[in-house]
């Protein structure tokens, strides 16, 4: 069993968000990974981001791979569709049901090795066709289900649980989606719930692809001395560089920042995000300086955390494909079918 | 020239040619002349995986019985690649005719007694006219259906009429054109003494007719069944399909009011994407569908899986290509019948549609998305390359307008509102096939599909009776889909022996089957048209002592399945085989089936 039923009792308490929900609204089956598992982490984070948001959970589609982190969609959401499809294909057959259904909100939980190495041609893709979605990678540089081998986010000199180095230069999926103009990039640790909330609900309101990067370590695997994607180590070596504060368009702008350290990044919705800034001279519209100083943090081994950049101009899959509206699901067939008249008059063209 | 008795309406052409020179406009505005005429006529394009400079041919075959399928018998060769001479004169029939170009003369080893050498001085000629290097390349070909046209005596009319309307808005085109048609009319008028013993004469045979090649007439299929989203990775020779879809949508599916498109179209990074994507959409309820060929089909391999097992509805256009491997990207064959019956690792098995010409592309893509939703499975539709991206005379492509897609059984919000409880996989209906609910329509609905294991709950399992327990209703679904899919088709009965074919072979058997027939031997025909098989494919290999398979692969991958599924003696099943990369002939199937089969067991 991989997934064990919950008890739905809901304590009179309990807060409700805009449509009288409350939080275990948005959960899902008991998890079955193991205790202590980041991934458990995000996927509270991940069901408290639709739960502020006041996201009726049947709006959702939640897609994954294969993987550890690809069953966590059990987990949160029960009211919602799911596919947890083939090992790396999340993103086509996100691609094609977010063609086929441009109202819901799609959600891709992902791992390493499900994103940056089997299926890293179809991350690529999505990213270039900016569909819009949030697509949160579960970090651990490790792969959990075989057993303990490296994946390809594993850093140069990370050891295994046997002690042996990792020899070959990660992929670092932040860096790679600046390179294919990723329109919002982000990185957060599965520790840090009160980043990672933030950052979730800014990348569902995005106009496009969200790349979320959790590092989101293994305890079974990767939780030892000499790993890079440890709680230790990631508590250590990460530097928040830009923390989101996500304000619904409806609601004034009420909380203090000291002047000159937030900036407001007005979404595509029109809700806004404001972001405080730690690292100074950090703004995340600025893509090449965004790039050079991701490169610099790597070289120094800092684990730069936040919204690292964002950009709501550019146009997601279906303005790019120029689709109506409505979602091609429900456009009715009288709409669809030309008719016998037009295939009469066509029919002369092949004369 | 040879004394022979006239033969009108019945012949063939050879056109050899090097390609990227515009031969294949020369030579489809030939074919398209004789179509006017009212008369049959196929054309089979056999072109190189290449862009420029390899040798290319074209064969027409006009038949006034409306026999369509290959002839190797050539009665006139156009020989325009001189590299390609010696092969292109050795296969006109004897008495036949070698029209070349005689600027350069002809090395006298490719010499034949009996043939007659027509030489024109084609590239002397639009030299002469013609000022610049690229049209004077283009205009020799058009010069060379000029000479035809007036050997076969094609009417100019037509001809005229043709250039106008290709060229409408072109005038100085047009021009060129024309006037290249005309140097080689008046040369061959001078020189030859026309018409040849075979030529042409007006019919009324093709008024009801249309020319169409497959890929175009399946894409307009899917226009016509409402799919609104196609994934598809660039693939000879399927792109046509894709191509032809989004010229389609482009016309006839944009919103009126605001132009914007009610389809969408993913160029896929890969096919494995292609497939991910048709399963993405078709899993949020539209109808979606790919179009590949047989490397497409293997790289789909693990997702098709998925489709099938987690019951998704998608579409698959097969235009199969000569494999194994890269094989040979441009020659037909119908290779992969197995690949995509069995499709995926473990216990899968699928629903497969064999149309066998491009009228049938366009019903059974229509009745692909039907039966895909009703039994909630891929459904894979197998053209080929021969059907695919070859014009064929069909009739013309007709529409109900009392059709309404066939969805099968899904569930909407009110439907769920009486229900007790929604489970995806259960309770199945006489075709074992539950009901199932899109993305978005209520929580109640919402289930998580997957390519793991499920109970009929579709909650997951590792549990043997739980898995096996769905696992068998999906092959109840498999057999309950023989009786809704397209039946065989018969053609004589009582005979002692029958041919059971499929998809393209059929005009080939058919003009066997005639040519048989006509000498005395009584056969019977069968062609199946899906798999799994019907009824009635059973009773007639029950039916038969002897029954010849037709189909173009090595391994008699038709047969495999024959075999598999029903129950009859091997010795009765024999196979013909043509799998060289061109169309299947009928003079092979006389051969086949008056000599026996060699080697039958494969």
């Amino acid at each position: 069993m991989t997934s064990i039923k919950k008890p739905a009792v809901v304590h009179p308490s309990a807060t409700r968000n805009e449509l009288g929900l409350t939080l275990r609204d948005y959960e899902g089956s008991m998890s079955t990974l193991c205790a202590g598992c980041g991934h458990d982490s995000v996927t509270a984070a991940v069901a408290r981001a639709f739960f502020e948001l006041s996201v009726a959970p049947h709006t959702v589609a939640k897609l994954s791979g294969i993987g550890c982190s690809s069953k966590t969609p059990t987990y949160f959401l029960r009211g919602a569709h799911g596919f947890n499809s083939a090992h790396g294909r999340m993103p086509a057959l996100a691609t094609g049901a977010n063609a086929a259904n441009r109202d819901l909100l799609y959600v891709g939980i992902s791992g390493d090795g499900d994103s940056l190495s089997i299926g890293l041609g179809h991350l690529c893709h999505a990213i270039r066709r900016n569909l819009r979605m949030l697509y949160v990678i579960e970090n651990n540089g490790v792969y959990g289900l075989t057993k303990g081998q490296f994946s390809a986010s594993a850093d140069v000199g990370s050891k295994s649980k046997r002690g042996e180095p990792n020899p070959q230069r990660p992929i670092d999926p932040a860096m790679l989606a600046l390179s294919l103009g990723a329109t919002f990039v982000a990185r957060s640790f599965s520790g840090d719930k009160d980043q990672l909330v933030p950052i979730l609900k800014a990348g569902l309101r995005h106009r496009g692809f969200a790349l979320v990067d959790v590092i989101s370590p293994c305890v079974t695997f990767n939780d030892h001395e000499g790993s890079t994607k440890s709680y230790a180590y990631t508590r250590k070596k990460a530097l928040r560089v830009l923390d989101a504060d996500f304000v619904p368009h409806a609601e004034e702008i009420v909380a203090a920042y000291p002047a000159g350290s937030t900036l407001a990044v007005r979404m595509h919705d029109g809700s806004t995000m404001r972001f405080s800034k730690v690292a100074a001279d950090y703004d995340p519209r600025d893509r090449p300086t965004a790039f050079a100083r991701l490169c610099a943090w790597h070289a120094e081994g800092i684990v730069p955390t936040g919204l690292l950049y964002v950009d709501e101009d550019l146009p997601d899959m279906h303005e790019m494909s120029a689709t109506v509206p409505t979602p091609l699901a429900q456009v009715p067939y009288e709409e669809l079918c030309p008719g016998s008249a037009k295939l009469a008059k066509l029919m002369e063209e092949y004369r | 020239m040879p004394d022979e008795p006239s033969r009108v309406n019945d012949f063939a052409l050879k056109l050899a040619n090097v390609n990227g020179t515009g031969s294949a406009s020369a030579n489809g505005l030939l074919m398209q002349a004789i179509f006017r005429m009212g008369i049959p006529v196929s054309g089979k394009n056999l072109f190189p995986s290449n862009i420029q400079g390899l040798p290319t041919w074209y064969e027409i075959r006009v038949n006034r019985d409306g026999h369509v399928a290959r002839t190797v018998d050539f009665d006139l060769a156009v020989a325009m690649n001189a590299e390609t001479y010696a092969v292109d004169i050795a296969e006109v029939r004897s008495g036949g005719y070698v029209l070349y170009d005689s600027t350069w003369p002809l090395d006298k080893s490719l010499h034949r007694e009996d043939v007659s050498f027509l030489g024109v001085p084609l590239a002397k000629m639009c030299g002469d006219v013609f000022a610049d290097s690229r049209e004077r390349i283009l205009m020799k070909n058009i010069a060379y259906v000029g000479v035809l046209a007036a050997l076969l005596e094609v009417d100019m009319p037509i001809v005229n009429e043709l250039l106008a309307e290709k060229f409408a808005g072109k005038a100085a085109l047009r021009a060129s054109n024309q006037r290249a048609i005309q140097l080689g009319w008046q040369y061959a008028h001078e020189r030859f003494a026309p018409p040849l013993p075979f030529h042409l004469a007006k019919m009324e045979a093709t008024k009801d007719r249309i020319l169409i090649d497959g890929n175009t007439a399946a894409a307009l299929g899917c226009v016509y069944a409402g799919a609104t989203v196609a994934a598809w990775y660039p693939i000879t020779p399927a792109t046509s399909l894709m191509d032809a879809f989004r010229g389609f949508c482009r016309r006839l599916r944009g919103d009126p009011k605001t132009g914007k498109n009610r389809y969408c179209i993913l160029q896929a990074e890969d096919e494995l994407a292609a497939v991910g994507m048709t399963i993405g959409a078709a899993w949020a309820g539209a109808r979606a569908f790919t179009s590949t060929a047989g490397p497409g089909i293997s790289l789909m391999g693990e997702l098709i899986g998925l489709a099938y097992y987690a019951e998704v509805p998608l579409v698959i256009f097969d235009v199969q290509r000569v494999g194994p491997s890269t094989g040979m990207p441009t020659r037909t064959q119908q290779g992969d019948i197995l690949a995509c019956a069995y499709a995926s690792h473990g216990d899968t098995k699928h629903v497969l549609l064999f149309p066998r010409d491009p009228a049938e592309c366009f019903d059974f893509a229509v009745a692909a998305f039907d039966l895909a939703e009703k039994l909630q499975t891929p459904v894979f539709v197998l053209s080929d390359l021969d059907i695919g991206m070859n014009d064929w005379v069909c009739p013309k492509l007709r529409w109900d307008d009392a059709y309404r897609p066939d969805r099968g059984r899904v569930v909407g919000a009110a439907e769920l509102e009486q229900m007790a409880k929604f489970y995806r996989y259960w309770p199945e209906d006489e075709n074992a096939v539950a009901a199932r609910t899109l993305p978005g329509v209520s929580a109640k609905g919402a289930y998580f599909a997957r390519g793991s294991g499920h109970t009929k709950l579709g909650s997951y399992t590792e549990t043997p009776a739980d898995y096996q327990e769905v696992i068998d209703r999906l092959a109840r679904k498999h057999r309950a889909a023989a009786r809704l899919l397209p039946a065989a088709i018969a053609d004589g009965e009582g005979a002692p022996i029958g041919i059971v074919s499929l998809g393209g072979c059929d005009g080939a058997v058919r003009e066997a089957l005639a040519s048989l027939r006509a000498a005395g031997t009584r056969v019977d025909y069968l062609r199946v048209r899906g798999y799994p098989f019907g009824a009635e494919v059973e009773a007639f290999l029950r039916d038969h002592e002897r029954v010849y398979v037709v189909e173009q692969n090595r391994d008699a991958q038709l047969k495999t399945l024959l075999r598999t599924d029903i129950d009859v003696p091997p010795e009765r099943l024999v196979s013909i085989l043509h799998y060289g990369g061109y169309p299947l002939s009928a003079h092979q199937v006389v051969e086949g089936i008056v000599h026996g089969t060699q080697g039958a067991n494969t």
